[in-house]
């Protein structure tokens, strides 16, 4: 049982958890996730640790309702209690002085993006990041970005703040004015296969995070598997960052869907039950 | 624990004992059929979840028990991985001594409940029994009778909690509470051990909760056995993956002096054959994984699956079977088993390949995949399989299958289970450079204690032995908790 201590929206479907977990939040670093089971009849869903406080003993998620379960957690109000939370999963971003590090991030993949560009920063980078979202409402944690980037651009589709366009129109404005050593992708997963592909015209190392179904995240199912560089990889142990060039995004952007029609149903079930 | 030649002719000649052999003639034994466990419809039982077996009744097992001759040189001993005194238990039964019975599987067996089920008798008690060698008749159903004796003695609800020696306040970790770390908890905390269990997951039992199923092996006989621990002291941290949450080293830190290492085999293998990857292809550990520890099957619960209409589980093992009859039981019309060599090479429980055919399922024998196809959205349609036929034994002592060219054909399917074995679980050798492990990933250990390369770690269960049994996993724990006990009191003795 972990308990909630606060609960901050950004937009009416995106919220910043901060919960409980004294052990995790001293084990963590950069890029590490958490599995965590809302109640009994729960699911499991991997979670990217977005920040933590080692002397408060919490960790922060971000979390964008797209289904039952993450619509069920932001639901919750401090105080409430999450039944498991398993981490901190994965491997840690291996962080180095690159350069120039050009970071994306697009939804609420901006959210593990953030401790990766602190981190960049810190080791002394020059980080400049795009955010990208679909319209105003939806671009989180622009002023923690800019704390630690070098600059920020904002993308969004309808061009309701920042540019408009995409986020591989930033990508390339900055790789077009200056040397990129190093680029960092996370969001969904077709926004990544775009932006590999953009840095792969360019010649530019690209690391992208990456957001697969799981169960266990301990390298006991499988259901996490991709293939990178024509092998098959598990993301929550072998990953979950891997080099962008090698992965077969369009392979995972099925495996993603494997179960949509189920989810769907399951969302409708949902939200007949809180509306009555 | 390992009985001399000696204490067992102590016991045979005990009296009771004697008066039991005189009170019946070998020959009237050995003319009795061997009782026939009663088991649930086969067309019933494939569409629910219902135990398959439903035990010996009491009249049944006191029968069988006249069966056991109470042999001189009693071969079924050596013939159980754990040596059990056998003869001794089942004299017992026979005696009408049930719990009594139960207290002799207890001595060398921390689970009998559950090998009474799960068990591969027939390759290790039974082949051994006297019936089997020398009268070429069914041996004594020695595995039905552990089965009835633990579970009398669960259902009279009075479960002889052991006696727990006084604290000795020595932190001891467990990691992972598979059947090994079980059996390694239950011996410590007796010994006066502060234990506490790690489990990665949020259920406690390893494969006995996740992997095999409830029609074969109920939850709460498994529950029971967690609970006693708890009653005896052993504190459970579910949720904590060591090496992970907190490191072996944080963990000493807060005054740990040793772990045993139960992490067990838990890597999938895969055939990395093209279109493996596609939806609707499991492996039998997420399968299984889904169904039974998330409960995937039932609607209240928010875990999907899919419940395939033709379904195909491939590999021979229990691991195979108990994903291919949980797809019939979730409503496949075709449930089938694709294995590339023949029925005698399989490794699963005769029992259970038994009982796959009554509930109707197709065995595709010297059969293998070679590739998957899918539709547009990628979800896996068809398989094409290679016939296959058997060659010169391999170095597992089984005929090695050989593709025969040309043979291929398709099959059309919806899912797929991949249950071709498994591979050590790396995390702990992973974060342990010291660590010595074999090619494959296993832990070295020392056979008769445990103890790895590293003084104040010992392992047992799957991630020494690569895929194993639960009573093996069990003896391991065991004889680990013997051998670090005897380290731990000789440093106990060195610090004061
Ligand atoms: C489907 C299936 C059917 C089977 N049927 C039979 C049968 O009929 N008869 C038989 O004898 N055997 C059977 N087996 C094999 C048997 O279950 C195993 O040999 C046995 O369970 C191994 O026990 P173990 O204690 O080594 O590990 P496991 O039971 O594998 O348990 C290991 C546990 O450790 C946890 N863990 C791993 N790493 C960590 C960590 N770092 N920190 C915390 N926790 C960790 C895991 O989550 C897991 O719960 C079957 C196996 C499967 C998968
Ligand atoms: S989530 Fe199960 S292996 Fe990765």
């Amino acid at each position: 049982m972990n308990k909630i201590l606060e609960k901050q929206f950004f937009s009416p479907d995106v919220a910043k958890m901060v919960l409980e977990a004294p052990e995790i939040s001293k084990s963590r670093k950069a890029g590490h996730f958490v599995i965590i089971r809302i109640g009994e009849k729960g699911e499991r869903i991997p979670l990217t640790i977005a920040d933590a406080d080692p002397d408060k003993g919490t960790i922060t998620l971000v979390v964008q309702r797209v289904g039952v379960t993450s619509a069920r957690f932001i639901a919750l109000e401090p105080g409430d209690q999450v039944r498991d939370v398993v981490g901190p999963l994965g491997n840690p971003t291996h962080i180095e002085k690159a350069g120039t590090v050009l970071c994306a991030g697009g939804g609420v993949g901006v959210a593990p993006l953030l401790p990766i560009v602190e981190a960049l920063k810190k080791a002394g980078n020059k980080v400049v990041t795009v955010l990208a979202a679909r319209n105003k409402d939806l671009i989180i944690l622009e002023e923690q970005m800019r704390t630690f980037s070098d600059e920020v651009i904002i993308m969004t589709d309808d061009g309701s703040y920042g540019e408009k366009g995409l986020v591989t129109h930033g990508m390339e404005k900055v790789i077009n004015r200056e040397k990129v050593d190093q680029a960092v992708v996370i969001g969904p997963a077709i926004m990544m296969k775009f932006a590999a592909l953009t840095t792969k015209k360019y010649h530019i190392p690209t690391i992208a995070s990456l957001n697969t179904i799981m169960v266990d995240g301990t390298g006991m199912c499988g259901a996490c598997r991709v293939s990178v560089g024509g092998r098959t990889r598990f993301v929550c142990v072998d990953g979950p960052e891997f080099d962008a060039h090698q992965v077969d995004f369009d392979e995972m952007l099925k495996r993603l869907g494997a179960y949509k029609d189920q989810e769907r149903e399951a969302y409708e079930r949902y939200l007949k039950t809180v509306r009555s | 624990m390992k009985f001399t030649t000696e204490y067992l002719k102590e016991e045979r000649s005990q009296e009771w004992r004697e008066a039991l052999r005189k009170s019946m003639k070998a020959k009237e034994r050995t003319s009795m059929e061997r009782i026939r466990m009663p088991e649930v419809d086969p067309n019933v039982r494939n569409k629910n979840n219902q135990e398959v077996n439903y035990g010996l009744k009491e009249e049944q097992a006191l029968l069988e028990s006249h069966r056991c001759l109470d042999c001189v040189d009693p071969t079924c001993i050596p013939g159980c991985p754990v040596n059990i005194n056998i003869p001794k238990f089942i004299k017992k039964i026979e005696a009408k001594d049930f719990p009594g019975a139960a207290t002799v599987l207890k001595e060398t067996n921390a689970l009998p409940a559950v090998c009474g089920r799960v068990c591969p008798q027939e390759v290790q008690c039974e082949v051994s029994c006297f019936y089997t060698r020398k009268l070429g008749k069914p041996a004594v159903a020695i595995g039905n009778l552990e089965r009835f004796a633990a579970d009398y003695e669960r259902d009279s609800g009075r479960i002889s909690v052991p006696v727990v020696e006084k604290s000795n306040g020595i932190k001891v970790g467990v990691i992972g509470s598979g059947p090994s770390g079980l059996a390694f908890a239950g011996d410590m905390i007796k010994l006066g051990y502060d234990v506490t269990v790690f489990e990665a997951l949020h259920e406690i039992g390893g494969v006995l909760k996740y992997g095999i199923p409830e029609f074969r092996l109920p939850n709460t006989v498994v529950d029971v056995e967690i609970e006693n621990l708890k009653k005896m002291g052993v504190n459970f941290r579910t949720n904590f993956i060591v090496g992970k949450t907190e490191t072996m080293d944080d963990l000493k830190k807060v005054g740990f002096e040793a772990f045993f290492v139960g992490s067990g085999a838990g890597l999938p293998r895969f055939m990395n054959i093209p279109g493996e990857n596609a939806i609707g292809i499991y492996s039998s550990n997420e399968y299984l994984t889904r169904i039974n520890l998330m409960h995937a099957a039932n609607p209240d619960y928010d875990t999907p699956i899919f419940s395939g209409k033709n379904v195909a589980v491939i590999g021979g093992g229990n691991t195979a079977m108990d994903s291919v009859r949980t797809a019939k039981r979730l409503g496949a019309e075709r449930a089938m088993i694709i294995y590339r060599r023949s029925r005698t090479e399989m490794p699963a429980r005769v029992e259970e390949v038994k009982h796959a055919e009554e509930e109707g399922i197709e065995f595709m024998n010297l059969h293998n995949p070679v590739a998957y196809f899918t539709d547009e959205k990628g979800r896996v349609t068809t398989v094409r399989v290679q016939k296959m036929e058997l060659g010169e034994p391999d170095a597992s002592g089984r005929r090695r299958p050989i593709p025969i060219e040309g043979s291929e054909f398709d099959i059309e399917v919806d899912t797929v289970v991949v249950a071709i074995g498994v591979s050590p679980n790396p995390l702990i050798p992973h974060m342990m450079p010291d660590l010595k492990v074999t090619d494959w990933g296993t832990i070295v250990v020392d056979k008769e204690t445990m103890q790895t390369s590293i003084p104040w770690l010992f392992a047992g269960g799957d991630i020494v032995r690569g895929g194993a049994t639960v009573i093996l996993a069990m003896g391991d724990g065991r004889k680990a908790a013997e051998g670090m006990h005897r380290y731990l009191k000789e440093k106990v003795k060195k610090k004061s």
